[in-house]
């Protein structure tokens, strides 16, 4: 619990006895450390009165309003001390692995909203409700890191998917979004559904929703046959939110129906939000039915990674391609998990961060692939990239290598974290197979070098706007960079880690 | 020796001359002019930086010399650099082609810019592999060169430039993979990624060692090339450019062999062991069916490429005779190999230039016309064979030597190899440069230029020198190869006393 300040408490008149009263409810419910939470939800609902009240012109003010919200909830974030604080009677935990997967989830919103202004602009989407739809599920993404009780879970993944459903259908003049938003939450209903069940469950045999208390009733080792039935359905939910096999089928529609932006949004902030979930919801309630969980998480991983690397070879168009290559990606960040070690979670984080980065550049990237004519997604439309847009090309180059993995890039380290702990836990047979999907991977982001590389070229872009060409810049700094500065890095994962054993 | 990282120096100044080149604005004559001059300046002053280390090298010293460490990942992952007797001269070699291969690029016109970054990025990763003394960061070396010969074949290559590349890129990196996850095991059991304090303190246990040569093997097999994985390397030597043919060959297909000898042997002796007859078989298998295959081909640098798989067969005989002599004949024989292969692909490019084409059949008495060239080419040619007195003879004979004391049956089809050498080379020599001078295409054929000779002649000195004079290069071997072979025995009686021990 925080020390009030004694300043508001010794104010006598009328405003400073109500804010000593706002005080006094905070300190009730223990809400001290969900205040940056706290303070996105006021500021959304702030925003969504301007928007209303303004109608007109009113899209880029919010828009900009947002992501000044998402930054100041960033700085809460990460100057709300240190340690690890509990709120709202233990249901919702704040500690390093929460601070740093949050910070991480609001700067993929925030850059998912910087990518998107001059899109929405030139497609006729400028809608107020987009940035503020974002802001909520951001509000929900970070509920789930910080989860601590089964119900907080669930409210947590239901805020940030129902805010979801709705941003996957923004372009409601599109059959293809509406068609992409209708799937998404038909889909995503049955998964909240299984999760709830899973949940019941769960609670139905451990006689508790708090993580702290299923651990110790798990601990105990009675009735582990029900348990388990509970914890497969809890994974399957949680499997669908990562987009998972066998619960990726959503995925390629959604990112290919969605507009551009926001699929770069569910792309990046979400996946983070939810494998951090998947994280903490298996590392600290089932501990001691470690060997339960982990086949299934073995089994999962190696079927996403096997279906990420073949289904995207015959892809053409670039944004399925990219909904299978984050299902092989989440396959291989789901390895560290698997090892269900320290290392383990710290490979996960690490591999998130970079992952984080890499989904956002390549987004970036094909935002930047516009012809006068409009936007383009074909891989083929890239032809001859190199050579009409000398950087785009480079960079869209080096961010295919990293994803592939190949050294000294930033996704190279990312495996190797994960494939470090894997080893570690004596998951040599999961090693060995990932190592090998990531080959025939590599085959596909070698084709979008080669298209940019070897062939003659087509015509060219459009230029590209000034803040797209700063998130891809740095995404490419990052990508080319992280030799250099890969200590702090994983440093902070190793702490994010630390705090969950 | 001097008190300034001088490896790490070496290693990255030539991505200051890419940095350089970037920067140099616009695609027109003078542009260009400046990029392939920086180019050139860059790889010959790392080349003059790099012969400081040989001359600051101390012989006498069989361990790592101008070591570097940087606190990097921390804890057990270390930025470590260091070189010794085995490595020092694959790093000279590397700098020492690199300005030829500029050189023999200057035609180059498509896209002058990214080639040349290309090849400097190339020269930093390639010198990386082998001053690189800590596990991580040699595989970073070791695979990032994969992107920039990737593009250089991809790019700049001939008609099947695309399934080339591919080939190259994915059959390497399947390979290197398995090493890689085999080093992470090597982290856990030894708790340090360090290269020389792995080779110094630590024994892993025989049946690890029986995994972790395989996972190494696996890698260094496909790059040294090693029969039967070798497919990928006469399809990317076909289509590279001149100058990435060279790379390939000379210092490329050299990382395998020195992955061996760094890795394989002195870290799991006993696995080496064990593993020794199928080394042998497949080194053999290789000497002899890429001979014969090398014997039936058309094109001229698929069949320079074939001559290479063989000649790497001797390479990996020696180093498995586990002997010194063995050992000094691959070390001997693949900076040998190195020189001699990159002068014929320079060779294959410089008539290539003229009548682009590589067909055998297409040329013909060429010595009418370019008595020159059709010198230089028949040392290169005797070199490849191994005629005493050139550099091809030394290696190829104490690799024999070694063998015949290791195992005289190898030895004896192996040798079988030299005299296919003979075959293949002296066959090709006399279909391009004697007979009649009948084809109406060749009869305006010009002999080299002055370019072309100056990336040729020191290559003709340097094979002939070291043909007659091989001491330099063996009195830096030496000391490093003794050092090396009583690693491997000591490790071996070690694992053979605790295996006594344990029957007790």
């Amino acid at each position: 619990m925080r020390p009030v300040p004694c300043r508001l408490r010794a104010s006598t008149d009328a405003t400073g006895r109500k804010a000593f009263q706002m005080i006094e409810i905070f300190n009730n419910a223990d809400a001290w450390p969900a205040l940056p939470e706290i303070f996105l939800a006021v500021a959304a609902m702030a925003l969504l009165l301007l928007g209303v009240f303004r109608q007109r012109n009113s899209a880029d003010s919010v828009a900009m309003l947002a992501m000044a919200a998402l930054a100041v909830t960033a700085l809460m974030v990460i100057f709300a001390g240190s340690g690890r604080d509990l709120a709202f009677g233990g249901a919702f935990v704040v500690d390093s692995f929460a601070r740093i997967l949050k910070v991480m989830v609001l700067f993929g919103s925030s850059a998912a909203l910087v990518l998107s202004v001059n899109f929405m602009k030139l497609e006729r989407l400028e809608r107020f409700e987009y940035p503020i739809l974002v802001m909520l599920a951001t509000l929900g993404m970070m509920m789930m890191i910080s989860a601590n009780d089964l119900i907080a879970l669930y409210m947590g993944v239901e805020l940030q998917a129902l805010a979801l459903y709705v941003v996957a259908a923004i372009n409601r003049d599109s059959t293809r979004s509406s068609e992409a938003g209708l799937k998404y939450f038909v889909l995503g209903a049955l998964s909240s559904g299984m999760l709830l069940y899973g949940a019941s469950l769960i609670y139905g045999f451990t006689g508790a929703t708090s993580f702290a208390a299923i651990a110790r009733a798990v601990a105990g080792g009675e009735q582990v046959t029900g348990l388990v039935f509970g914890l497969v359905f809890l994974i399957a939910g949680l499997a669908f939110k990562v987009s998972a096999v066998p619960f990726h089928m959503w995925t390629p529609d959604v990112y290919e129906g969605a507009p551009t932006p926001v699929t770069a949004f569910f792309a990046a902030a979400p996946k983070v939000a939810a494998m951090a979930l998947f994280v903490r919801a298996m590392i600290q309630p089932f501990a001691g039915i470690a060997g339960q969980w982990q086949q299934i998480i073995v089994f999962i991983a190696i079927a996403s990674m096997l279906l990420g690397a073949f289904a995207a070879i015959g892809q053409t168009n670039i944004k399925r391609l990219l909904a299978y290559s984050a299902i092989g990606h989440m396959g291989f960040a789901l390895i560290g998990l698997a090892a269900g070690t320290q290392e383990g979670v710290r490979g996960v984080v690490v591999y998130m961060i970079i992952y984080l980065i890499m989904t956002l550049g390549t987004f970036g990237c094909v935002l930047a692939m516009r012809r006068r004519d409009g936007a383009v997604e074909e891989i083929a439309d890239l032809a001859g990239l190199a050579r009409t847009n000398r950087p785009l090309a480079f960079v869209l180059a080096m961010l295919m290598f990293s994803l592939a993995g190949i050294p000294p890039l930033a996704g190279f380290f990312g495996k190797y974290f994960v494939f470090l702990a894997a080893i570690k836990a004596g998951l040599y047979a999961l090693a060995v197979i990932g190592v090998l999907a990531s080959v025939v991977g590599a085959y596909y982001y070698l084709n979008i070098v080669k298209v940019m590389y070897f062939d003659e070229p087509a015509e060219g872009f459009e230029p590209v706007p000034a803040e797209i060409r700063l998130v891809i810049g740095l995404a490419g700094l990052f990508v080319v960079g992280f030799v250099i500065i890969a200590k702090p890095i994983v440093t902070l994962a190793q702490a994010a880690a630390a705090s969950l054993f | 020796m001097p008190d300034w990282p001088i490896l790490s120096v070496v290693t990255f100044l030539p991505l200051v001359g890419a940095l350089f080149i970037l920067v140099i604005r616009g695609e027109d004559a003078i542009a260009v002019r400046n990029m392939r001059w920086t180019a050139l300046s860059t790889t010959v002053i790392t080349f003059l930086v790099s012969l400081l280390i040989w001359l600051d090298f101390d012989p006498a010293n069989p361990g790592f010399q101008f070591e570097e460490t940087w606190v990097w990942l921390g804890g057990a992952m270390n930025y470590h650099m260091g070189v010794d007797g085995i490595s020092m001269l694959f790093v000279i070699l590397t700098t020492f082609l690199m300005p030829i291969c500029i050189i023999a690029s200057w035609g180059i016109d498509k896209r002058v810019k990214e080639y040349m970054v290309a090849f400097l990025v190339l020269e930093t990763l390639m010198i990386g592999v082998f001053c690189a003394l800590d596990l991580v960061v040699f595989y970073l070396f070791f695979e990032g060169g994969l992107i920039p010969m990737f593009l250089i074949i991809g790019v700049w290559g001939g008609q099947r430039r695309v399934y080339a590349s591919f080939k190259f890129f994915l059959f390497t990196l399947l390979g290197s993979v398995l090493m890689l996850l085999a080093i992470m095991a090597m982290y856990w059991q030894a708790g340090t990624t360090d290269i020389a304090q792995i080779l110094r303190e630590v024994k892993f246990p025989a049946a690890m060692q029986t995994w972790l040569w395989l996972a190494f093997f696996a890698s260094f097999a496909v790059k040294l090339p090693m029969w039967p994985v070798h497919t990928w390397l006469p399809d990317a030597h076909v289509e590279a450019p001149t100058a990435g043919s060279v790379i390939l060959a000379a210092i490329l297909l050299k990382m395998g062999g020195y992955g061996f000898l760094r890795f394989s042997l002195p870290m799991f002796p006993v696995a080496s062991v064990d593993f020794t007859p199928l080394v042998y078989t497949l080194s053999v298998v290789a000497i002899i069916y890429t001979s014969l295959v090398a014997l039936m081909q058309e094109d001229m640098k698929k069949l320079v490429a074939y001559s290479s798989v063989a000649h790497m067969g001797f390479v990996t005989m020696g180093i498995f005779t586990a002997t010194r002599q063995g050992i000094d004949g691959a070390l001997f024989q693949m900076i040998s190999h190195g020189l001699v292969s990159g002068a014929l692909f320079l060779s294959v490019g410089v008539i290539y230039d003229r009548l682009h084409t590589r067909e055998i059949a297409a040329y013909g008495g060429l010595v009418h016309r370019m008595p020159l060239y059709a010198f230089v080419f028949m040392v290169f040619t005797l070199a490849n064979v191994g005629l005493p007195g050139t550099s091809g003879f030394v290696g190829e004979f104490l690799a024999l030597l070694g063998a015949f004391s290791a195992n005289s049956w190898v030895a004896v089809f192996a040798t079988t190899g030299v005299i296919l050498s003979a075959c293949y080379a002296l066959w090709l020599y006399r279909r391009v440069i004697f007979g009649a001078l009948e084809k109406d295409s060749l009869k305006a054929v010009t002999d080299m230029t002055p370019r072309e000779a100056v990336c040729l002649v020191p290559l003709v000195v340097l094979i002939i020198f070291f043909g007659v004079y091989p001491a330099p290069l063996l009195d830096i071997f030496g000391p490093a190869t003794d050092g090396l072979v009583k690693t491997l025995e000591a490790g071996i009686d070690a694992a053979g006393a605790l295996q006594a021990a344990s029957l007790n």
